[in-house]
């Protein structure tokens, strides 16, 4: 229950967590598209090298990310397979309905490393950049929507509070689940349908007292004068240092790179 | 005669990794049926690690638990069972609380134990009147009982498998003074009536003095003493040192005793303070203080 690692922080004092976790996001953003603009092999070894460096970078061990992947794998193998046989022109093998051609094979390959860098890369994002600075940068990046009417802030607060929530509902979790198998609740054994009704007496206790925790918190935010955003400082200003303009030339280069690789080789 | 027994009990959180905290460490106790023991410790010194491993719920780094004999870790399909016999009430017991009706919920228990549905309902109704509850109660929701009603139906769910060591983490904490003492002649009540062993974990000194036959003080993950809490409280300053007090009359008579009030050793109550003092009285022997 505790192993939760998907978009975990972990603290170290790698390049990349110094990085402004504005440039970080809209980093991503572009690396995900470039991943899907590389059309050939060099476009996309060199994507793969860039997703190399930011592991490297993160100083965050290789394990954490492997973990990340584990949760993953099933996806990866269903595309990579369907794709294996969805592919067009001479076929190498075939087999009752079954065809593999070399375009297959091709695509298959360039499926399973997308994933995998885009999985990776993402990961690195959420390794590096805690939940707070993530919100912030969020709130920062989306002020522009503000135009429509859109509470911007009050999307950030709401995504803050419910990171912050989420290791305290997994501790609050196992407690019920420990309470419960001292009255003999059995969640190990079973079928399917005896497992989920087994989850009952854990799942309502615990909507019971978020629904508690969320009241008490509104109190407290009210007590302290919480009026949303309009007007609100911040103790942590964002700003754009020398590191995050080295980032975004060794973005923009990486931008050229795949665009000369798909255009010229 | 021996029912819970450890030996070399220990528990590590974490093992291998730079965040290891031993949590129990080598504790052997042996206790015996009938009885009431108080565990007292600081906070973080391993009570809860300890009842945990006690029932089954945190399976032990090393040593085992004996029931009646049996080690509970040696077949882990029978570990269940064996937590119908050492009923654990956690602390807050009334955030597990889940049911429909309050009768439903103290009903989960027996009925995990594959009890008939007769059992089932004369257990719900004994635990019900063990626990204080009233009937008129039994069909409410459980989410629309008072603080401490809540906290007596969930009490009661465990009382309603009938364990023979019914163990209670801080059963008081949170309660108003009022509702602390009606608990606690409940369970005393409880155990007169039913003669099952209770293990009781607590921070309230008068609670521990007044219902335990034997305390067992836990620091630093280490049981340090386990013994009558006569002779548990006459060690103040041992106690002190690890965090912990003694109640405030025991420590009322040991004053007045330096004071030249010929007082016995060992008060642990108010009401066995009263006696003493009365008898002085009436002696007319309050010597020169």
């Amino acid at each position: 229950m505790r192993d939760v690692t998907l978009g975990q922080y972990f603290p170290s004092n790698g390049v990349l967590h110094k990085l402004d976790a504005r440039v970080k996001i809209l980093f991503l953003i572009a690396f995900i598209v470039l991943i899907f603009c590389s059309f050939n092999f060099y476009a996309l070894g060199l994507v793969t090298a860039f997703a190399a460096a930011a592991v490297i970078l993160s100083k965050v061990p290789v394990k954490m990310f492997l973990k990340s992947l584990k949760t993953i794998i099933l996806i990866v193998a269903i595309t990579s397979i369907l794709n294996l046989f969805y592919g067009t022109g001479e076929p190498l093998w075939q087999w009752w309905i079954f065809t593999i051609t070399l375009d297959g094979i091709f695509n298959a390959i360039f499926v399973t490393v997308r994933i995998i860098c885009l999985v990776v890369v993402s990961s690195a994002l959420t390794f590096t950049t805690s939940p707070t600075d993530m919100t912030d940068a969020l709130e920062s990046l989306l002020k522009p929507l503000s135009v429509f009417h859109i509470s911007v802030h009050e999307i950030a607060m709401m995504m803050s509070i419910a990171l912050r929530f989420v290791p305290t509902l997994l501790e609050e979790t196992d407690k019920i689940m420990s309470a419960q198998k001292a009255r003999g609740a059995d969640m190990e054994s079973g079928n399917l349908l005896k497992r989920i009704k087994a989850l009952i007496p854990v799942l309502v206790p615990l909507f019971v007292s978020s629904f508690r925790r969320a009241y008490d918190l509104a109190m407290a935010m009210e007590c302290r004068c919480y009026r949303g955003g309009k007007g609100r400082t911040r103790l942590k200003q964002m700003h754009f240092t020398k590191k995050d303009a080295v980032a975004t030339a060794v973005m923009l280069l990486l931008t050229a790179g795949v665009v000369l690789c798909d255009i010229f080789l | 005669m021996s029912i819970l027994r450890t030996e070399n009990l220990s528990l590590v959180y974490g093992k291998g990794t730079p965040f290891e905290k031993k949590a129990v460490n080598n504790v052997n106790i042996d206790i015996n049926g009938g009885e009431v023991v108080g565990i007292i410790g600081h906070t973080g010194s391993g009570k809860s690690s300890l009842v945990q491993m006690l029932n089954g719920l945190f399976k032990p780094s090393e040593g085992t638990v004996y029931f009646k004999g049996q080690d509970i870790f040696k077949n882990p399909k029978e570990l269940r069972e064996f937590r119908f016999d050492i009923g654990l009430v956690f602390q807050y017991p009334e955030n597990q609380l889940f049911e429909e009706t309050v009768a439903k919920d103290i009903a989960f228990g027996p009925k995990n134990m594959g009890l008939s549905d007769d059992e089932i309902a004369i257990r719900v109704k004994k635990a019900a009147r063990f626990a204080g509850l009233k009937d008129e109660l039994l069909d409410r929701s459980p989410f629309d009982l008072s603080g401490g009603e809540k906290r007596r139906a969930a009490i009661a769910g465990v009382i309603a498998m009938e364990p023979k060591v019914l163990i209670l983490d801080e059963p008081t904490a949170g309660l108003d003074p009022v509702g602390k003492e009606v608990l606690l002649t409940q369970i005393e009540a409880y155990h007169k009536e039913s003669g099952n062993t209770i293990l009781l974990v607590s921070h309230n000194m008068e609670d521990i003095a007044k219902i335990s036959d034997r305390v067992l003080v836990m620091n630093d993950s280490e049981a340090i003493m386990f013994d009558t809490p006569e002779a548990v409280f006459s060690q103040s300053d041992k106690l002190k040192e690890i965090g912990l007090r003694i109640p405030e009359i025991t420590e009322i008579t040991i004053k007045l005793k330096e004071a030249g009030v010929n007082l016995p050793s060992g008060i642990l109550t108010v009401e066995e303070a009263f006696k003493e003092l009365l008898k002085l009285i009436n002696k007319g022997g309050a010597s020169n203080a």
